[in-house]
């Protein structure tokens, strides 16, 4: 038997590079040995990748891409259709979980600065595999021709118009009509099921193909090729498989888990993830008194918003992304990682934080005058973390860089400093049941709580510097 | 890194584990997966049974209705055609039935509850194309030992007027009879045992 | 930095505000697990929603699954005279006569649970009251001008409204029952909570399955995330 499976191993490996491959993107690719936990979402996105292909699939059996019938034929999967529930609520959550594994993704490579030289075609790469995915998922979520898909993609496409000159034409010529429609909606799904998926398909392959070029970074933000052994294996390297393999898995097992209990308990996410009003199909007469587009875009969408020409607000969207391509030339600071990075970078980030999110609140709320001011300001901070970079980063004082990576604390060695900080939290009291039994309930401790969140307020403080 | 001292059981057995765990899974995964390829409740519904009114049905006619999107035929059969399938045992592949499929009620030397009302799936067991309806005897296209029957188109197959095949020709078995009842005397439904066994 | 908290902390209140603008909404006490409460609910549906309200994505097949009623049962208590066990819940208003008397043809119901929320439909059903400005000689608090006549009135008795007048405009306070109904009030919410109970299954049938199915899928991967930590550690040991 294993001489066997020996012997055709070799069969193939004369005709197909495959040990070579193996060896070279697996068993003797050397990742830095301290990844931590933002280094789980890389291999997070390609499992979502897969999960929305697989099921993608499986939902184009059944649906119909025809403004007649497509309505309900989700709901035909939603209930007749054996499993199609499931199946829909995997991609639709699916598709969700997508953008929080890519900007927890994205934001790990701000911490550690991922996007510097060698990694800046890495980073372009993946920008553009970001720039795919939205195109993908606004395309998608026309396709179930609910009101939110119809109105959503009415005002995104109408965005078209803005451009001076040919904006009308271009419109028009995206819908295919003058308003969305049938023909609208069927392209769209030609674009969703195989143009888009072809292109995200080959950028991840470019992406990773580039990552294996140069090699990981790290948290650190050194370069482990520097120190080699006489074999010329980096010091700090440990072969990708088995090491991060296994580890990745239980990234997998943990991600799972929390997507399950999406998908079998809350599959709308309180009319985040599955909108209240895409529940009435699509109706052009009668817009619906709010459109909020779906969550991951609310950040962009508050900046479009947010600037009163609708030009100049459709430039600022774009602009938002544009700024995000050039981060590798706009960063001048000699390190990389945020660990030995002056304050300043360190207090931009967070403040780049709270734009991005506060943009992501505002921009599922109705566009009141307040609203819109702090959406102004927001927008002012979002674009100055940029734009301003080239100036803090080039002059900030930074720590020096250690030769070799360092050594912090893990997961599994925090948690028994979490468990004590969670007695810190409580106190256990003793109750007297109605029926007179002692019982011994655990309640929060206020001073508790405040002694902890003030050191946490005071560390945090500290970290800025 | 050190290799020393690396307990290799300890590693095998959890990678095993693992891997087990894992397999088991992506099966129960792989099934709703599957099964959504499976006919839909819609398919179901389609497939529920049909009710067919044979009063109207005079000696030598044919019928097709469909029942799960499958042609079925209902013959009102003369006593010369049930006197002419009497003959025909030795040149039929089946003639008892043993190798076909239908129903018990329906296996007999008529294939059929009432002799005279027969109800097939009008598809050919060979690659499933749905035959022709040839009752007159011996046509000049078919020949001196055409007694009248089903001919499929497609491969050339022979079947007598109970849906039995001739010998010698592509298809395997005799034509399919399809769960039937009747309600009265005039009323046939189409999908559901004679016995009160379906629910 | 501080200007930045302000200004967050004079939107937060304001956005709450927003919402919060409309009437409040009582609670429906849904149990998707009570049978006895859904087959009223599907039966009164029938009987006072179907002739106008579809709910086409429904079958009849699959109320007897999931409320483990026997067909036959369905067939002679909840479907109305003539239907297939396989037929979807389809109204029998034609959709032209609709337009004509009403204006606008009834909405199907398959997803209004989805769209609208439980606790919406239980406090709009409850919420006619007389107002003979309007076509149809009522009004609704919670969705104004409202195009479907009370069907229930004969059963909650109609109801005013009673208004206060808050900065020039006159803003309804309460509703007051005017007439007795056939039903006392407590039976009258018991008959709404089972109508809304049955829109709220029918909105999505599976829902009580892929909760019961959640836990063991959970509890299996918990269990796959122990194993793969155990392997983990095992493998990390070699690293330091």
């Amino acid at each position: 038997m294993k001489q066997k499976l020996n012997e055709s191993t070799e069969w193939v490996s004369d005709r197909f590079p495959l040990k070579k491959l193996w060896e070279d993107h697996m068993s003797h690719y050397y990742a830095p040995k301290n990844f931590n936990v933002w280094y789980f979402f890389g291999s997070l996105a390609l499992l979502v990748l897969v999960n929305q292909f697989i099921t993608g699939i499986l939902l184009t059996m059944n649906y119909k891409p025809d403004a007649e019938l497509a309505f309900d034929s989700v709901e035909y999967i939603m209930r007749d259709v054996n499993w199609g529930w499931l199946v829909r609520y995997m991609h639709s959550t699916g598709a969700s979980a997508f953008f929080i594994v890519v900007y927890l993704h994205m934001f790990r490579g701000l911490l550690y600065g991922s996007f510097k030289q060698p990694r800046e075609l890495i980073w372009i790469f993946g920008m553009l595999i970001f720039v795919c995915l939205m195109a993908e998922a606004f395309m998608g979520y026309l396709l179930p021709w609910g009101q939110m898909s119809y109105w959503g993609a009415q005002v995104i496409i109408s965005l078209f118009s803005a451009i001076p000159v040919i904006g009308e034409d271009l419109a028009l010529w995206v819908r295919g009509d003058y308003v969305i429609s049938d023909a609208t909606l069927n392209r769209f799904f030609a674009f969703h099921v195989i143009a888009v998926p072809l292109v995200l398909l080959i950028l991840v392959f470019l992406h990773i193909v580039a990552l294996h070029e140069v090699g990981s970074n790290n948290p650190d933000g050194i370069d482990i090729k520097a120190n080699k052994d006489e074999n010329g294996i980096p010091l700090d390297g440990i072969p990708f498989h088995p090491y991060y393999t296994v580890k990745d898995i239980v990234g997998v097992g943990v991600f799972l888990f929390f997507f399950a209990a999406i998908i079998f308990y809350m599959p709308e996410m309180g009319g985040y993830f599955l909108e209240h009003a895409n529940f009435i199909p699509a109706d052009p007469l009668k817009t619906p008194e709010h459109i909020a587009p779906v969550w991951y875009f609310t950040p962009f969408y508050a900046i479009l918003r947010a600037v009163p020409d609708k030009f100049a607000g459709v430039i600022a969207m774009g602009g938002a992304i544009v700024v995000l391509f050039l981060l590798p030339w706009l960063d001048r600071s000699k390190v990389r990682s945020i660990r030995y990075r002056g304050g300043i970078y360190k207090k931009a980030l967070l403040l780049f934080v709270i734009s991005f999110l506060g943009l992501g609140y505002l921009g599922t709320q109705p566009a009141t005058p307040s609203a819109t001011m702090a959406a102004r300001v927001l927008t002012a901070i979002y674009f100055g973390f940029f734009l301003l970079m080239p100036l803090y980063t080039r002059w900030e004082k930074t720590k020096p860089v250690p030769e070799r990576l360092t050594e912090q604390p893990s997961i599994e060695e925090k948690i028994p400093e979490w468990i004590e900080t969670y007695h810190e939290m409580t106190e256990k009291q003793e109750v007297k049941a109605a029926s007179g039994e002692k019982k011994i309930v655990t309640r929060p401790n206020p001073s508790g709580i405040i002694a902890v969140l003030g050191r946490t307020v005071k560390k945090l403080i500290n970290s800025l510097n | 890194m050190t290799n020393e001292g690396v307990n290799h059981a300890k590693r095998r057995f959890l990678t095993s584990a693992l891997s087990v765990v894992g397999a088991v899974g992506s099966g129960y995964l792989a099934v709703p997966f599957l099964s959504q390829m499976q006919p839909s409740a819609k398919a179901m519904a389609a497939g529920a049974p049909v009710e067919v009114d044979i009063s109207k049905m005079e000696p030598g006619l044919l019928i097709r209705v469909a029942w799960r999107g499958k042609p079925v035929w209902i013959l009102n059969r003369t006593p010369e055609v049930l006197q002419t399938l009497t003959t025909l045992d030795s040149e039929l592949a089946d003639p008892t039935s043993n190798e076909s499929t239908q129903p018990a009620s329906s296996k007999n030397a008529g294939r059929s509850i009432k002799p005279e009302v027969f109800v097939a799936i009008g598809l050919c067991t060979h690659l499933g194309c749905s035959p022709t309806f040839r009752p007159e005897i011996a046509p000049p296209d078919l020949g001196e030992r055409w007694k009248g029957g089903f001919f499929c188109p497609c491969h050339g197959s022979w079947f007598d007027l109970a849906g039995r095949v001739y010998r010698g020709v592509p298809a395997p078995t005799n034509l399919e009879i399809p769960p039937y009842k009747y309600v009265t005397e005039e009323l046939i439904v189409i999908g559901e045992e004679t016995e009160e066994a379906v629910a | 930095m501080k200007k930045l908290i302000k200004t967050l902390l004079i939107v937060m209140p304001f956005s709450v505000f927003a919402s919060g603008g409309e009437v409040k909404l009582e609670h429906a006490d849904i149990d998707l697990s009570d049978n006895a409460s859904l087959e009223r609910g599907a039966k009164n549906y029938v009987t006072y929603c179907l002739g106008c309200h579809s709910i086409k994505h429904m079958r009849y097949k699959r109320i007897a699954i999931d409320l483990e009623l026997d067909e036959k049962e369905v067939l002679q208590v909840i479907t109305p005279y003539g239907a297939n066990i396989y037929d979807k819940m389809h109204t029998a208003m034609n959709r032209h006569d609709a337009t004509k008397w009403f204006g606008t043809y009834p909405p199907d119901l398959s997803l209004i649970s989805r769209s609208r929320g439980a606790d919406w439909l239980y406090t709009y059903l409850k919420s006619f009251y007389k107002d003979p400005s309007k076509p149809l000689g009522v009004n609704n608090t919670v969705f104004e001008d409202v195009g479907m006549p009370n069907v229930l009135w004969q059963l909650q008795g109609e109801q005013i409204a009673i208004t206060a007048t808050e900065d020039g405009k006159d803003v309804i306070e309460e509703l007051q029952q005017i007439s007795a109904g056939q039903m006392s009030p407590k039976e009258f919410d018991q008959f709404v909570n089972d109508l809304v109970n049955f829109l709220e299954y029918a909105g999505e049938p599976v829902q009580l399955e892929r909760e019961r199915m959640g836990k063991y899928v959970l509890f299996f991967l918990l269990m796959f995330t122990v194993v793969a930590f155990l392997l983990k550690r095992e493998y990390w040991k070699d690293i330091h």
